[in-house]
């Protein structure tokens, strides 16, 4: 409840409230990521929903429901720990402070998201969610940034539309008192016609945002012409939305089409991951290589969690996290090269590295974080997720662990040109140090990748029990079925 | 804390010292420090190597639990067996010689504490390599040494083409890593394990097929194809000589590149019940060995040869492990440790002299002006060509016989090999120490005899290098304490080698006067050739069309550019247009169906769009609040 109300309120104050607006973002932002942790304090993994908040609201059958379990206390710890890191990045006082109201109010809306345990309330937070960005790239993003806007609202509004059919339908078959919890719309019984048609609707929204390939129309443009903050907000947090909900109500809602739809997921999965890869190598636009490698990781993760096997699962939660701390930490890197060099086409970067040797050590343990070098947060997650799609598909998992090796083309190819190398750009001399909300920025997500590439099973053991309860939830559907 | 983890640790405070207080020390300070974790390390190592002598197994500590998450249980944990505690003496001894010569090797230089702390990783993450008790802490070291070889070979970076020779290396070995994580994963699936000791009992029991240890086995190899520089994905090792010398003696020769064999070794059980995978091993050894030794002949860069070299050497390493004969692989594992470091070490101590020149052909008559690095050097080359009683005789003849006994044909072509080594190592030596100086006045002016911190480590690896062969003489020199390698390493490797024929002691006699004849042949022909004759490698313009192939390294690097760069390039660009026209450009029809129907409405709207909607999200958000309250 606070979690969703302390940063919609301060983006509001800080909206209006002028040179302190960044201040009044930071510390609303703060204050909800310190609430988060006190609750993880107290949580209990084995106990499955905890904390429970429930009210009705709008109607009976409505209710404003919150509740963490593991998976969701992973998520918000990862938002509630970005969002600060984000602010920093922006933290120049160029910026308008309806940049930090958004930025701020954004944070609660996906607190939302991953509270909700009312499929209604699930989408007003997912639809909510959505306007801070609209925003965000449509009034600070570069080249033709309407209709990239524009193209980016088609796609997720369409997605939205069948997320809202398939819960107004599950709702409908709930047993009098209808109830849009998630109690309720997981006990529907479908048949297996009912099940395609309504997971259609779900995987539809939830394919968008990740986004699965062929639905990724919408990211590439976006990412490179949304302001950095806004690449961050999108590739950091947003994209764990649609994740998230592949885990937490499309694969519980409709058990009885998983064995249709998960082939196709882990497919298009790692066809993602081949495509994105292979662009991503060609791209000389620093954020377009970064875009393109999110798609390409995302397509693993959504593959590792198609699996359904206690491996994937989990290797696909601890990458969302590690993900979000990397494409942030990248696009954070590239907006301070960007921000003093004006550009950040590779062939006229190079040289970075003798004139910015702290900032160059910080953006190269991103960039291995990255490329999933042992010892970074990277490793763990991407081992485990080749190990279950491995596990569920020999050569599925042998075309999947190819991304190793491309991985490494294109991020040392970015880390190369632009850092290393000779001087291409007479700005470079007046390069100089970092601020100091950069340089915290980034050694915060420095720390995040180090100190997660060798204890990964702290996360780990978070959201274990809470994936097996998912995993017989939607076993025991499966056996009703048959 | 035990044992185990501080050798495995003071690396790392090595590192962290020299990364994070070396920059604002003296060069003098930073380098020391970093070099005593290393002989700290080293000393303790020998402390290991006693424990593991007296005690009937390995020694073993655990640190934390790194992950569980269904089949996937690991450990971070190490251990100490007689393979490794050989292997730490080997990095540690090594590495300590390499850090005391880097200090003066790399005075000057401003990345200086850079240097330090990258070697210090290095060592560290190769510690994890050979200590790790289970295949994942393999893969961690496995992995780590491979970045640390990028940031070393990529360590004068404002230079482009070092940059590219530095991503080469780690994208090639990262081919590698994937069949070597295939291979984890088959192990996971099949054994339920990761760790050593449990793979290892269960794969005796004959619990999975011999099918799948064969993939596993394949899988493996392919790892350590990548990482010690076999066909096909050697190129990359020739280019890793951008790096500066001491990175090329520590990594590119002793040790980094010995870990595929290291990983054969420890995995032996499994190779054991894997003939096919044996076959590949012999097949690919043997071809990576000649192909190597054939390019080697042509080089004119000092550390080009030297690398050729290696790579030929690893090939002869593997051929011991594809007929199953660890002990000899093992035994050449050490020796050319010394004798390779002792090379590049050498070979850093000239281009030192010159002012970073590399060409042999510029050089010449260095033996009046450098004694010490004269008489180390030919020691090196004496030992790598196999001169008698030389440490690299007795390996080389160890491998020599063991094969014989197995596969004639093998040997005869390994023995041609063993001959073209001779001859390219006496055409190095030769040409760059014996004749006229043929650099710049200069150049001659200012030519002097390396400092005592270089040539120190050279004159202990000389030694090495001269007398290593006494850890495993043969049963025709000694009688008692023969083969005391091979004994040492029993309980990991005998049930795997017993039944290995050995040719009978007349043959052995025979065999190795063919190994000396051939020796005897490189020695006259080079001396005929470029000291009797006087001549110089020739310019590229005179060469024979046998000769330009080789000197073009079979243009092999060409092909690759060709088959793989360009096919990445061209799928990259298709990609990239169809994504363009088709998923980003599909929506623009749709963005014009709504442009059509939003004119219609365009009366309607006639201010800011924004402010619109943010009053908007502000009522929404009131009136959700107020329904909360109600």
């Amino acid at each position: 409840m606070e979690l969703i109300l302390i940063p919609i309120l301060s983006g509001l104050i800080a909206a209006w409230a002028g040179k302190w607006s960044r201040w009044i973002a930071l510390l609303g932002s703060i204050i909800t990521g310190v609430l988060v942790v006190t609750l993880w304090s107290q949580f209990d993994p084995t106990k499955g929903f905890q904390f429970i908040f429930d009210k009705p609201w709008f109607s009976s059958a409505i209710h404003f429901k919150t509740g963490i379990d593991g998976i969701g206390l992973l998520l918000l710890l990862l938002i509630n720990f970005l969002t600060p890191v984000i602010l920093l990045s922006a933290f120049g006082k160029d910026k308008q402070s309806l940049v930090f109201a958004l930025i701020v109010a954004m944070q609660g809306a996906l607190n939302g998201v991953f509270l909700a345990l009312d499929g209604l309330m699930f989408y007003i937070f997912w639809e909510l969610a959505l306007i801070p960005i609209y925003f965000i790239a449509g009034m600070w993003g570069e080249g033709d940034r309407f209709k990239t806007t524009i193209r980016f609202f088609i796609y997720t509004f369409i997605g939205s539309l069948g997320l809202l059919a398939s819960l107004l339908y599950l709702y409908s078959k709930t047993p009098d008192p209808s109830s849009f919890s998630w109690e309720a719309l997981v006990a529907v019984k479908l048949s297996v016609k009912e099940a395609i048609a309504v997971g259609a609707g779900l995987l539809l929204a939830f394919a968008v945002k990740i986004p699965i390939l062929p639905f990724h129309g919408w990211q590439p443009k976006t990412y490179v012409e949304a302001p950095s903050f806004g690449s961050m907000l999108l590739s950091g947090i947003m994209l764990k939305m649609g994740l998230y909900g592949l885990i937490r109500w499309f694969m519980p809602l409709v058990p009885e089409a998983l064995s249709f739809y998960n082939p196709i997921i882990v497919t298009l999965g790692i066809a993602g991951v081949i495509y994105g890869a292979y662009i991503a190598i060609r791209k000389k636009d620093l954020k377009g290589i970064v875009a393109y490698s999110s798609l390409s990781h995302v397509g693993l993760i959504a593959a590792g969690i198609a699996t359904l096997s206690f491996t994937g699962l989990q290797g696909g939660l601890l990458q969302m996290l590690s993900h979000g701390v990397n494409a942030v930490g990248l696009f954070f890197a590239i907006d301070i090269i960007e921000r003093r060099l004006h550009t950040r086409t590779l062939n006229q970067l190079g040289g970075i590295a003798k004139v910015a040797p702290l900032f160059s050590v910080l953006f190269i343990i991103l960039v291995f974080g990255a490329t999933a070098v042992p010892f970074t947060n990277g490793f763990p997650g991407e081992l485990l997720l080749l190990k279950s799609i491995f596990s569920f598909h020999a050569w599925q998992g042998i075309i999947a662990g190819l991304t190793i090796i491309l991985c490494a083309v294109y991020m040392l190819r970015l880390f190369q040109f632009s850092m290393f190398g000779k001087a291409n750009n007479d700005q470079l001399t007046s390069f100089g140090a970092l601020q100091w909300h950069e340089a915290l920025g980034m050694m915060v997500l420095v720390l995040f990748v180090v100190f997660f590439g060798l204890f990964p099973q702290t996360l780990l053991d978070i959201s274990g029990p809470s994936i097996q309860q998912l995993q017989q939830v939607i076993e025991q559907s499966k056996e009703v079925l048959s | 804390m035990s044992t185990l983890f501080l050798a495995l640790l003071l690396p790392v405070f090595g590192f962290l010292f020299s990364g994070i207080a070396g920059k604002h020390l003296p060069e003098k300070i930073t380098g020391w420090i970093s070099s005593l974790t290393i002989l700290g390390s080293f000393v303790l190592s020998v402390g290991i190597f006693n424990d593991v002598a007296n005690a009937t197994s390995g020694i073993a500590a655990v640190g934390f639990n790194f992950l569980s998450v269904g089949d996937v249980i690991v450990d971070f944990a190490i251990q100490a067996d007689r393979l490794t505690s050989i292997m730490m003496l080997v990095i540690t001894g090594i590495g300590f010689l390499i850090h005391v010569y880097s200090i003066s090797y790399m005075h000057g230089d401003p990345g200086f504490y850079k240097f330090f702390a990258y070697l210090n990783l290095f060592v560290f993450n190769m510690l994890v390599l050979v200590m790790g008790s289970n295949f994942l802490m393999l893969f961690f070291g496995w992995e780590g040494v491979g970045l640390c070889s990028y940031l070393l070979i990529g360590f004068w970076y404002e230079n482009e083409s070092y940059g590219k020779a530095a991503r080469k290396a780690f994208i090639m070995n990262r081919i590698g890593d994937l069949g070597l994580l295939i291979g984890l994963f088959l192990i996971i699936a099949n054994f339920k394990s990761l760790n050593y000791t449990e793979v290892m009992a269960a794969a005796s029991t004959g619990a999975v097929s011999t099918e799948i240890i064969t993939a596993i086995c394949v899988a493996l190899f392919v790892g350590a194809m990548g990482k010690s520089a076999q066909i096909p994905l050697y190129t990359w090792l020739p280019d890793a000589m951008a790096g500066p010398t001491p990175v090329s003696a520590l990594i590119h020769a002793a040790t980094m590149v010995t870990a595929g064999i290291y990983l054969v070794v420890r995995c032996n059980v499994l190779f054991e019940m894997a003939p096919a995978a044996q076959q590949l091993i012999l097949w690919v050894g043997l071809a990576t060995s000649i192909l190597a030794a054939l390019i080697g002949l042509k080089q004119n860069d000092i550390k080009k040869v030297l690398a050729y070299s290696t790579v030929s050497q690893l090939g002869l390493m593997f051929i011991a492990l594809g007929i199953g004969a660890y002990s000899a692989a093992m035994f050449h594992l050490i020796t050319h440790a010394f004798f390779k470091a002792l090379l590049f070490l050498g070979s850093g101590s000239v281009i030192h002299a010159l002012g970073g020149e590399q060409d042999i052909r510029k050089m010449g008559g260095l033996k009046k002006a450098m004694p010490i690095t004269y008489y180390t050097f030919l020691i090196g080359t004496l030992a790598i060509s196999g001169m008698p009683l030389f440490s690299g005789f007795f390996s080389k003849d160890e491998i020599l016989a063991t094969l014989f006994a197995q596969n004639t044909v093998v040997w005869a072509l390994t023995v041609i090999s063993a001959l073209i080594t001779g001859i390219y190592m006496f055409r190095v030596f030769l040409v760059t120490f014996h004749g006229g100086f043929r650099g710049t006045h200069e150049q001659e002016h200012h030519l002097h005899e390396s400092p005592a911190l270089i040539t120190f480590p050279l004159i202990v690896l000389a030694l090495l290098s001269l007398l290593g062969g006494l850890i495993n003489l043969p049963e025709l020199f000694t009688h008692n304490n023969a083969q005391w390698l091979k004994h040492w390493l029993n309980p990991i490797i005998g049930a795997s080698q017993e039944s290995l024929h050995h040719p009978e002691h007349h043959t052995e006699w025979l065999l190795m006067a063919i190994a000396v004849g051939a020796f005897v042949v490189a020695l006259l022909y080079t001396r005929n050739k470029y000291i009797a004759k006087q001549s110089i490698p020739e310019s590229d313009a005179e060469m024979t069309e046998l000769a330009k192939l080789s000197s073009n390294k079979f243009y092999v690097d060409e092909l690759y550019d060709k088959a793989v760069v360009t096919t990445t390039e061209i799928v990259g660009d298709t990609l990239q247009k169809t994504d363009d026209g088709i998923f980003i450009g599909a929506i623009g029809g749709v963005n014009k169906l709504f442009g059509i129907i939003a004119n219609g409405f365009k009366f309607i709207q006639n201010g800011k769009i924004h402010y619109y909607l943010l009053y908007m999200v502000a009522g929404i958000v009131i009136i959700m609040a107020l329904n909360l309250f109600r």
